[in-house]
């Protein structure tokens, strides 16, 4: 089945100061093609599809869509040449309603009665319900993203670029989500996917572009290659799975009972009635989609949200109305899903962010005074230890790219001797090799005595490292049950199903 | 009539001193909408006191001498959206400066002015409408910069919740990272609030030279700048609560000269702080609660937007 050609790259390059972020990249999608576009975090993706959006000018090469010449300036040109694209972060208005996001999004809205009832039907169609009324934060992850989805398809798209689309959704969101996708294709619209989950680039996709440090390696057709393989191409090298010890597990070391916090944060969802306890040498996995109450449970567990003395035990000692230094003290450590701003202070040095966290465990201060000399010993020590690229322990922590700034937060956490480990995300937009290392860590330190709760959205990666699994929904935290033996459609339900989603019934 | 206040007077008064604080308030309110927040508006209102007055003089014409006002408010205002949006300077900062620096510099350009009166601003020919009993005086009464500032308030209201233009406004000031992916000019917009907030600043101070005082003296705002800012949280960033509020304040105000006038036992200056106290305590109490008026606040106000992703 040949397909006429929708949009052509050839040669497209783009450096920034110090960085080439696409060297020489070419590709072509067909009409009614699903292309993955396959690569780490930094390997030229995003830059690549803000160019065919028009956010951002190639310095070299041109673009093609159907045969005619291709250069949006922005956005608008790149709309009204029936490109539309659904962002994985920073594009929705929390404070504005859906109709309003949606016509914020559009070349020339309807007035805004109008576009509501429009925005009504065709998220019947594509079985996507939304209120057009409602708050966007108010909505869950995967509600906005069908606000962002129908913001596109108001547009008629021929591309519909979507970035990391499944990132926020549970398992049978992103069933719903696929179905609605392969609709779209088959009524001949062409998506561009981008994506670093392999698997369902093979569910879904009919070829893949595989970027590597912005250079296309390799294109092949995911159906008839192994996740693996695919794997192997996106980071250029052999990857090891970590290795488990099947350690003994000790006593109870960390217990939470009818944990209830309000959330602190704005939109944020509140904890109800958390209960779980978790043993020396043992992980567990809280899954979620984001926004279930995960930031809030690592701020009352590390003890920047205080709750009863009783409903968080350290070794049995009540520590629920204590804070986090006298936590630490307990021997319980904790790593938060931002780095930036929440895990280290952008504008200090590697060395004075080892301080903040490590001074009490590590010792490294005497009578008000900071002890330079063992902190600068300690802040090298996780460098050399966790791999941290940089180019000296004095940068500043903002100076360091995302997956090496949470080697450093984390092997920060792990290197003071806790005895209990609460970790939120932590191979969050890090890539492949970092992500391996950092796992690794953690089950070292489970096999080493201690107690770690991973909150994470990463599926696989909770799969791969948890014994047990829990998984949160509107603030409440489901019973944990051991990993082996669990299937996905059971993890999904504990992630609260589909969230009233229903499949797309479009083309009756 | 009550302890010697007539209530129509009051109210027709306490219209007429709130048109700078009501100017001044709509204009931040609306750059505050777009995320920036500018702490210079004293600086910007005594700007455009000064050039109003003096264009006013030259030209032997009061709407000029407002023209003139709006124009000085948004050339200093002009300084802070270059030092802010495009040399990335820290809006707090930027802003005090921007207040000091007008100060200064409306002292030095007012010096020959001092002792002058300006051209009068008279009020507008309602005819038999203005004799009628109590409504004569509230209602149509007034000089048309009053008339204009209740229209600024209608239409601040109007543009921000059913125009597009508001939209986008409200949405650079919500998440200008979001904004900018979507291909809005975050920048352009930004600059173009802050030159309007700068204006209507400047036509608030022109009305203090001109109709309030009338005549230049240093530092002849007085602060007013200052309840502007108050106001515009006070009023949770929605136009009719600051028109609200700025009524308030100057009702305050105005009963506390009033009070004095008709001889109340209590020292003058219990009477004089009173507003200031009163927008201390206000202020106190909207942002204890963790109610709406925390939420209310544009997401990204006082934030640097650099376009890098």
């Amino acid at each position: 089945m040949t397909r006429p050609e929708l949009l052509r790259v050839a040669g497209v390059t783009k450096a920034y100061p110090g960085v080439v972020a696409n060297s020489d990249v070419s590709f072509a999608i067909a009409e009614g093609e699903i292309h993955a576009l396959l690569g780490e975090n930094g390997a030229g993706k995003s830059t690549l599809v803000k160019m065919i959006y028009g956010l951002v000018k190639p310095d070299a090469g041109r673009m093609t869509l159907r045969g005619a010449e291709y250069a949006p300036a922005e956005p608008r040109a790149a709309r009204a040449a029936g490109v539309a694209m659904v962002f994985q972060h920073f594009s929705l208005f929390e404070a504005l309603n859906v109709a309003e996001n949606v016509a914020l999004g559009m070349e020339n809205p309807p007035p805004m009665k109008a576009l509501a009832g429009r925005i009504r039907a065709v998220s019947a169609e594509y079985g996507l319900p939304l209120d057009p009324a409602r708050m966007v934060g108010d909505l869950s992850a995967g509600e906005r993203q069908r606000v962002e989805i129908i913001r596109c398809l108001l547009q008629d798209p021929k591309l519909l670029i979507m970035d990391e689309p499944t990132s926020v959704l549970t398992p049978q969101e992103v069933d719903i989500l696929f179905k609605t996708l392969r609709q779209l294709a088959s009524e001949g619209t062409a998506i561009l996917y981008i994506s670093h989950k392999l698997e369902e680039i093979r569910s879904l996709c009919d070829e893949a572009t595989i970027l590597r440090r912005g250079k296309v390696v390799a294109t092949c057709t995911p159906r008839d290659r192994s996740a693996r393989e695919m794997a192997e191409l996106m980071v250029g090298a052999t990857l090891t799975p970590p290795a488990r010890a099947g350690g003994t597990k000790g006593r109870t070391a960390l217990e939470v009972a009818g944990l209830s916090v309000a959330s602190p944060i704005a939109f944020g969802t509140s904890l109800r009635d958390v209960t779980f306890a978790v043993r020396r040498g043992e992980v567990l996995g809280i899954a979620g989609v984001a926004g279930n109450g995960q930031d809030e449970l690592l701020l009352a567990l590390s003890g920047e949200v205080r709750a009863g003395r009783d409903t968080v035990r350290i070794d049995g000692a009540g520590v629920g109305d204590r804070g986090p230094n006298e936590r630490r003290a307990l021997g319980l450590v904790s790593a938060p899903e931002e780095r930036l701003g929440h895990a280290a202070a952008p504008d200090m040095t590697l060395v004075e962010n080892a301080l903040l966290s490590g001074a009490l465990r590590k010792r490294l201060t005497a009578n008000g005074f900071i002890d330079w000399e063992a902190t600068t010993a300690f802040a090298r020590g996780i460098v050399e230890e966790f791999d941290v690229r940089t180019p000296g322990t004095h940068v500043a922590a903002r100076a360091l790219s995302g997956g090496n700034l949470q080697k450093f937060v984390v092997g920060r956490e792990l290197l003071q001797a806790p005895g209990v480990i609460v970790i939120n995300q932590p191979t969050w937009g890090v890539d492949a090799a970092a992500a391996a290392a950092i796992r690794q860590a953690i089950l070292d330190r489970a096999a080493g005595g201690a107690a770690v709760v991973v909150i994470s959205q990463d599926l696989d990666e909770l799969l791969e490292i948890s014994d047990n699994f829990a998984a949160l929904n509107e603030g409440r935290l489901t019973k944990a049950r051991p990993v082996a033996g669990l299937t996905i459609d059971e993890i999904g339900l504990m992630m609260g199903g589909a969230h009233g989603m229903e499949v797309a019934h479009h083309g009756h | 009539m009550f302890g010697g206040i007539d209530p129509g007077l009051l109210i027709a008064s306490l219209m007429v001193a709130s048109v700078p604080i009501i100017l001044a308030a709509i204009g931040e309110l609306v750059v505050e909408r777009a995320g920036v927040l500018n702490l210079g508006v004293e600086g910007m209102m005594i700007m455009g006191a000064v050039c109003g007055f003096i264009a006013s003089v030259q030209t032997g014409s009061a709407v000029l001498g407002f023209v003139g006002g709006a124009l000085g408010g948004a050339a200093l205002a002009l300084i802070f959206a270059v030092l802010t949006q495009f040399l990335l300077a820290n809006q707090v900062a930027s802003g005090l400066a921007l207040t000091l620096f007008g100060l200064g510099l409306s002292s030095l350009l007012g010096q020959g002015f001092v002792g002058i009166r300006p051209p009068a601003t008279e009020a507008l020919p309602f005819g038999p409408l203005a004799e009628s009993p109590f409504f004569g005086r509230v209602i149509f009464g007034h000089d048309w910069v009053v008339y204009l500032s209740i229209a600024s308030v209608a239409v601040a209201w109007w543009v921000l919740k059913s125009t597009r233009l508001g939209l986008i406004l409200r949405a650079v000031g919500e998440n200008h990272d979001a904004a900018h992916a979507l291909g809005y000019k975050v920048r352009r917009i930004r600059v173009l609030a802050i030159l309007f907030g700068g204006a209507m600043a400047g036509l608030g101070g022109a009305y203090v030279s001109l109709v309030r005082v009338p005549q230049w003296t240093d530092g002849i705002t007085a602060g007013a700048g200052w309840i502007a800012l108050a106001i515009v949280v006070f009023a949770a960033w929605r136009p009719w609560r600051a028109l609200i509020g700025a009524y308030l304040f100057g009702g305050i105000s105005v009963l506390q000269l009033n009070l004095q006038a008709a001889g109340a036992r209590i020292p003058v200056e219990y009477l004089s702080m009173s507003p200031y106290l009163i927008t201390i305590v206000v202020l106190v109490i909207m942002s204890s609660g963790k109610g709406k008026a925390a939420l209310n606040a544009p997401a990204n106000l006082g934030q640097t937007f650099h376009a890098s992703r």
